[in-house]
């Protein structure tokens, strides 16, 4: 598949998931709207989190073995998002303590997050077709 | 609402990170995919630091942290060497477990930031739950992984250690850990905060070190999953979606490698984690066959070369050896002399070759072998009764029969490689030393099987040698 026309299903893909998204807020505001406010906020996370793994579980099942180091790479590097929560520790907080445990955060995440998508990139482009 | 733009951000960043896994369902679009989770990393963090309400100081701090850490990470990923990936990727879920500590600890101390004060102003039960759980496991995927990369990397043996009462042990200590749990959500105090910590540290180390060194690709996946959860566990503390659904992905993603490794194996994820499985295999006495055996066939690597020349079909079937000795470009290059003279030469991969998932992949990437030539077990396993010569290199056990036949055997019930149907089998060894597994392989003494024994490159080597002459 090249690049266009991945960038072309990837917007075909974008609008469908807006018109689901205009839908569903349809639905929400009729229907939804009274329980969610009443529902506890971890519920609505709970929720997310567990649509989440399964859209892991079939993109995962997707990818092809021969890519499985490069997988973990990927997967390494997306991990230490975790950088945000250690960002706004050390951003919003007065407490030296949080400051602290923060900036060290952020520093071992980011070694993951260059280090990780670096090494896959490496690796990556050593799958180039050969001529 | 303030916080509508980096909502939005983060959403963003998720459906990227999405697409970035999505990318790796095929070599020609990965590198698209993995541009995609740059990006959203990329725009994650940019939207964090442009939040309203980030002190000066602190956005002082984040940019040094991440110079800092980026700095190290990207000469790191730059010097490494594909042989010491499995090193690497241990390291770096070190890295995520101890970040996870390190944010649950910020949390913990400044809880005022994240929102998670009640009216009392103390911290909510419920983030309580959260924040041990997300710092647990952060802890144990530290721990585990420092003993995985020990192990890997070879500063630490990759026996097995176990001893008695091992599993009552961790049975005991985990239950202990859900007390301290209980006792923190229910009190708050930083005492009991530390001690789950400290205690999680050890459970970490102690899951690990009873796992040998073969099965680390199961292990390695684990802790990958783990790493994930963590995030997750971080996510939910600070009331992240962005953390949240990307510990999901990763945490999924890992689990499922961790199966499929399982799989490769025939054995369960409980019976790889109980461990004591295989020992360290040394390198036995070289020649000769134990007890009542014939003997085996010994090669020169000019007979090999003899017969290859002669062959229409050939596989190479690479194992972990081959990584140790380094023998990826050498043994292109024969590839690449056997196909001028005519013969079809396509390579065959294990699911738990190599020392993680797809290290094999990327070792013959990098060698310059073109990825359609090399195949999975189910594509490839047809093939073999047809294939003239099955050339295996550092693989012992993923080859044995015994797998499909011998039901008392230990490996009774993996799925093997079916290198005995080609006419010839090749095997290149340092000895004749059992494989991980500590069983015989029968085919060694096979009469169409010729054993060059020797380290894999300089055999390898001199079979090049051989072709061009």
């Amino acid at each position: 598949m090249n690049p266009t026309e991945l960038a072309n299903r990837a917007a075909v893909l974008a609008q469908d998931a807006m018109a689901l998204a205009a839908q569903a807020r349809v639905v929400a505001e009729t229907h939804v709207a009274p329980a969610a406010a009443a529902a506890e906020p971890f519920v609505l996370l709970l929720t997310i989190f567990l649509m989440a793994c399964f859209v892991g579980y079939y993109v995962v099942w997707n990818v092809t073995p021969a890519l499985h180091s490069p997988l973990m790479g990927v997967t390494n590097a997306i991990s230490s998002v975790i950088v945000v929560g250690a960002m706004l520790a050390t951003g919003l907080s007065d407490s030296i303590a949080a400051k602290v445990f923060g900036f060290i955060a952020v520093t071992l995440a980011s070694v993951n997050i260059f280090g990780g998508f670096a090494v896959t990139r490496r690796m990556l482009a050593m799958f180039k077709k050969k001529g | 609402m303030a916080h509508t733009l980096s909502t939005f951000a983060y959403l963003a960043a998720s459906v990227l990170f999405i697409l970035a896994l999505r990318g790796l369902s095929h070599p020609e679009t990965s590198r698209k995919g993995n541009t995609f989770g740059m990006v959203g990393m990329g725009i994650a963090v940019l939207a964090t630091v442009l939040q309203p309400g980030m002190s000066f100081s602190g956005i002082a701090l984040i940019i040094a942290g991440l110079l800092i850490g980026g700095g190290i990470g990207t000469y790191v990923a730059q010097k490494i060497e594909m042989t010491s990936l499995p090193q690497l990727v241990a390291a770096f879920h070190s890295l995520v477990g101890m970040a996870a500590v390190a944010v649950a600890a910020a949390a913990f101390y400044a809880p005022e930031s994240f929102g998670i004060l009640d009216a009392q102003g103390h911290i909510k039960a419920g983030s309580l739950v959260e924040m041990s759980l997300g710092l647990a496991i952060g802890a144990i995927t530290f721990s585990g992984s420092v003993i995985a990369f020990l192990k890997l990397d070879g500063r630490m043996s990759g026996a097995p250690i176990t001893f008695k009462g091992q599993h009552l042990l961790n049975a005991a200590l985990g239950l202990l850990l859900l007390v301290l749990v209980v006792s923190f959500v229910a009190s708050g105090n930083p005492l009991l905060f530390w001690l789950i910590a400290l205690l999680s540290f050890g459970l970490g180390f102690l899951l690990i070190i009873p796992i040998g060194g073969a099965d680390m690709p199961v292990v390695v996946s684990m802790l990958n999953s783990y790493s994930g959860w963590a995030a997750a566990g971080i996510g939910f503390t600070v009331g992240n979606l962005l953390l949240i659904v990307t510990g999901a992905l990763v945490g999924a993603s890992g689990a499922i490698l961790s199966y499929i490794m399982c799989k490769g194996m025939n054995r369960s994820i409980i019976n790889v984690l109980l461990g004591g499985f295989g020992s360290e295999s040394g390198s036995a006495s070289a020649g000769g066959g134990g007890g009542d055996r014939p003997p085996v066939k010994a090669g020169s690597p000019e007979d090999a070369a003899y017969m290859m020349k002669n062959a229409q079909k050939i596989i190479i079937v690479p194992g972990y050896g081959m990584a140790v000795a380094q023998a990826q470009q050498v043994l292109r290059e024969m590839g690449d002399l056997l196909k001028k003279e005519g013969a079809e030469v396509s390579y065959a991969i294990h699911p738990v070759a190599g020392r993680m998932p797809g290290h094999m992949n990327v070792l013959l990437a990098e060698a310059n072998v073109p990825y359609e030539e090399v195949h999975e077990l189910e594509e490839i396993n047809p093939e073999f009764a047809d294939a003239d010569v099955a050339f295996v290199i550092g693989a012992n056990d993923v080859t044995n029969p015994a797998a499909k036949t011998d039901k008392s055997s230990p490996i009774y019930g993996m799925p093997i490689l079916d290198v005995e149907r080609a006419k010839t089998v090749f095997f290149i060894k340092r000895g004749m030393s059992s494989g991980y597994a500590g069983v015989d392989n029968e085919l060694f003494f096979r009469p169409n099987t010729m054993m060059l024994f020797g380290d894999a490159k300089k055999v390898t080597q001199e079979i090049v040698q051989a072709l061009q002459r």
